[in-house]
């Protein structure tokens, strides 16, 4: 009952943070949609990332900390093949790089690691995550790196008859919207109406079951990193056509995590909502927030955004530990 | 009451060959030069004190350990070791002592999964439900189908199995044992934990696969009563070596076994 409360209070709370600025008139409709949609788009990109987390774990119980540096890698090596290659090659090569990548790492880290502690398997991707980051940059380079996709960035006017003044939308961000919600479906088709998906569950649920059953683990965690892998890159070809490829890329991995703790660790949708949720939340407390912040307590200036997505994760983990989609309590991390 | 039940099936030839099985893990000796046969259609039992390497033994059969020493030959083919994979595509299926399900997934799934080796479909056509992907689909849901309704557990095909009462979750690892079709059955102590009821419901099941299917089974069992209904030959474990083997009536005169293990009620 009591958690009930609180999770009524908290959901309430953020729904009238969400209004506030409306209903006050602090906003007029047109630029408020604007906000909401920039944080959507925004919250795509998290959302990418946290996928990319959410796969892995759901498949082996292991939170994979190189997330951030697959991201960076893949779109470094799309970056700079790109230079040499038309696009279309350099990613589908890199796909190829990417799945490479997997069954290094299932063949040199997680069979040598079978069984252990999820603590160990963790700080085992953090070992990843180093080595991919510097890995990337020696073969690849450290500057940053354009990618080009071929979208004007060049943002266009939407709605003008319905808001006044209308609303400024960017293609390449309308671009990595649609990417996204394919990859999602492809994904939900995947895990739910195949029997490598069906697998996939197994043994994420119980490695010894899913043995018995004839599941080869092997195998499996080839193809969930090859997944994670194809994620990352569809993320870094993104992050880095909008922001340019460099090395700051890999810290999204950081805004994934309040992202995963709010979906739940083990759900795709949730890891799709919690990243819009997120993306929405972090832009609106910057853009309605902030200022009222400023004039009430006297402060310097903004920089909600960057503190805003984990104080919102602590709150759910306070309320709702599993998060909203999660299937269980995270007692692993 | 036994033989009664048993009365319909005929007991063939050796399917499982066990020939000097030692085990060890670090310095302890887990198993000991252990040397037994399991026949087609009959129902051994494995049985022992704590720590007597009954599920050490299970374990070897199903390829999750693999044994210093001997060979496991299972219909006609002789390894040294095996995998856990290789095992289930010979067609071995198993239980666990701590129920060991997929607990996210509903009672359908969890059962589905034990046909995941005989599904043949593309990933491709399976996710888009292609007509031959989903007429196979079909026939792997029938077969599951007759399992539920084998095991009556029809009422709980969509509860996700985290929520069901422990002896339905013992049923539903048996269901998904089962979907696999198996020769062989590896039973972990299936009646641990249950009360009578359940116990005496659990006991009809593995006569029944047993009789209707032909299932060979091999099974570990604590209780006394039980073992000694229902199994065909009993294998009796003690600090990792074999102490007894015959049929029920012969380990129970067995002197070695009444001291080991029997002895303690007498």
């Amino acid at each position: 009952m009591r958690k009930n409360f609180n999770m009524i209070v908290l959901g309430v709370a953020l729904m009238a943070g969400l209004i506030a600025p409306l209903v006050t008139g602090a906003s007029s409709a047109g630029f408020y949609t604007e906000v909401l949609l920039g944080g959507l788009m925004a919250g795509v990109l998290y959302s990418l990332v946290a996928l990319g987390f959410v796969l892995i774990f759901k498949a082996s119980g292991v939170f994979n900390f190189a997330q951030g540096a697959m991201v960076l890698f893949a779109a470094l090596s799309v970056a700079r093949m790109a230079e040499m290659m038309p696009l279309w090659a350099a990613i589908l090569l890199a796909v190829g790089i990417m799945v490479a990548l997997a069954f290094v790492v299932e063949r040199v880290v997680l069979r040598p690691l079978v069984n252990q502690d999820p603590v160990v398997l963790l700080m085992a991707t953090l070992g990843v995550t180093y080595f991919l980051d510097g890995f990337g940059q020696t073969i690849w380079g450290s500057d940053i790196y354009e990618i080009n996709l071929g979208i004007a960035k060049e943002p266009v006017m939407i709605l003008g008859n319905l808001f006044e003044g209308g609303i400024l939308i960017n293609k390449d961000d309308v671009a990595a919207t649609v990417a996204a919600a394919l990859l999602v479906i492809l994904l939900a088709l995947f895990f739910q109406k195949t029997k490598t998906g069906r697998a996939l569950r197994a043994v994420a649920d119980d490695h010894l079951a899913a043995q018995s059953i004839g599941i080869p683990l092997n195998r499996i965690w080839v193809i969930v990193w090859s997944l994670a892998g194809v994620v990352a890159l569809v993320a870094g070809v993104v992050w880095g056509a909008k922001l340019g490829v460099q090395f700051s890329i890999s810290q999204v991995a950081l805004k994934a995590l309040p992202v995963v703790i709010l979906g739940g660790f083990t759900s795709i949708p949730g890891a799709i909502v919690g990243g819009l949720i997120i993306g929405v939340g972090e832009k609106m407390a910057e853009v309605f927030l902030a200022p009222v912040m400023v004039k009430a307590f006297d402060l310097a200036g903004g920089g909600i955004e960057n503190w805003f997505a984990y104080v919102l994760a602590l709150l759910f983990l306070l309320v709702l530990p599993q998060g909203l989609f999660g299937e269980k309590h995270i007692d692993r991390v | 009451m036994g033989a009664g039940l048993n009365g319909g099936r005929t007991i063939g030839d050796v399917v499982l060959d066990l020939q000097g099985i030692s085990l060890a893990f670090g310095g302890v000796q887990a198993l000991q030069e252990v040397t037994f046969d399991v026949r087609e259609h009959e129902i051994r039992a494995i049985i022992g004190p704590n720590g007597a390497g009954k599920s050490s033994m299970l374990n070897v059969i199903n390829g999750i350990y693999h044994p210093q020493q001997g060979t496991v030959t299972f219909n006609g083919v002789t390894r040294h070791s095996v995998n856990t994979h290789k095992a289930a595509v010979q067609g071995i299926a198993r239980t666990f002592q701590n129920i060991a399900l997929f607990k996210g997934m509903s009672v359908l799934d969890n059962i589905m999964t034990g046909r995941n080796l005989r599904m043949k479909s593309s990933l491709l056509a399976q996710a888009l439900r292609v007509g031959s992907a989903e007429r196979e689909e079909m026939e792997h849901r029938e077969a599951v189908e007759r399992v539920i309704d084998f095991l009556e557990i029809q009422a709980y095909r969509r509860t996700p199995v985290g929520r069901l009462p422990y002896g339905l979750q013992k049923r539903v690892d048996l269901a998904r044992a089962l979907a696999m079709e198996p020769n062989l059955l590896l039973l972990d102590e299936p009646m641990a934990g249950m009360n009578v009821e359940e116990k005496q419901d659990m006991c009809r099941f593995i006569l029944d696969v047993n009789d209707q299917l032909g299932t060979t089974i091999v099974l570990i069992e604590h209780d006394m009563g039980v073992v000694m209904d229902i199994s065909d030959r009993v294998v009796v474990l003690d600090y990792g070596k074999k102490i007894g083997d015959g049929t029920p009536a012969e380990v129970r005169g067995n002197q070695a076994v009444i001291d080991a293990y029997l002895g303690i009620s007498h």
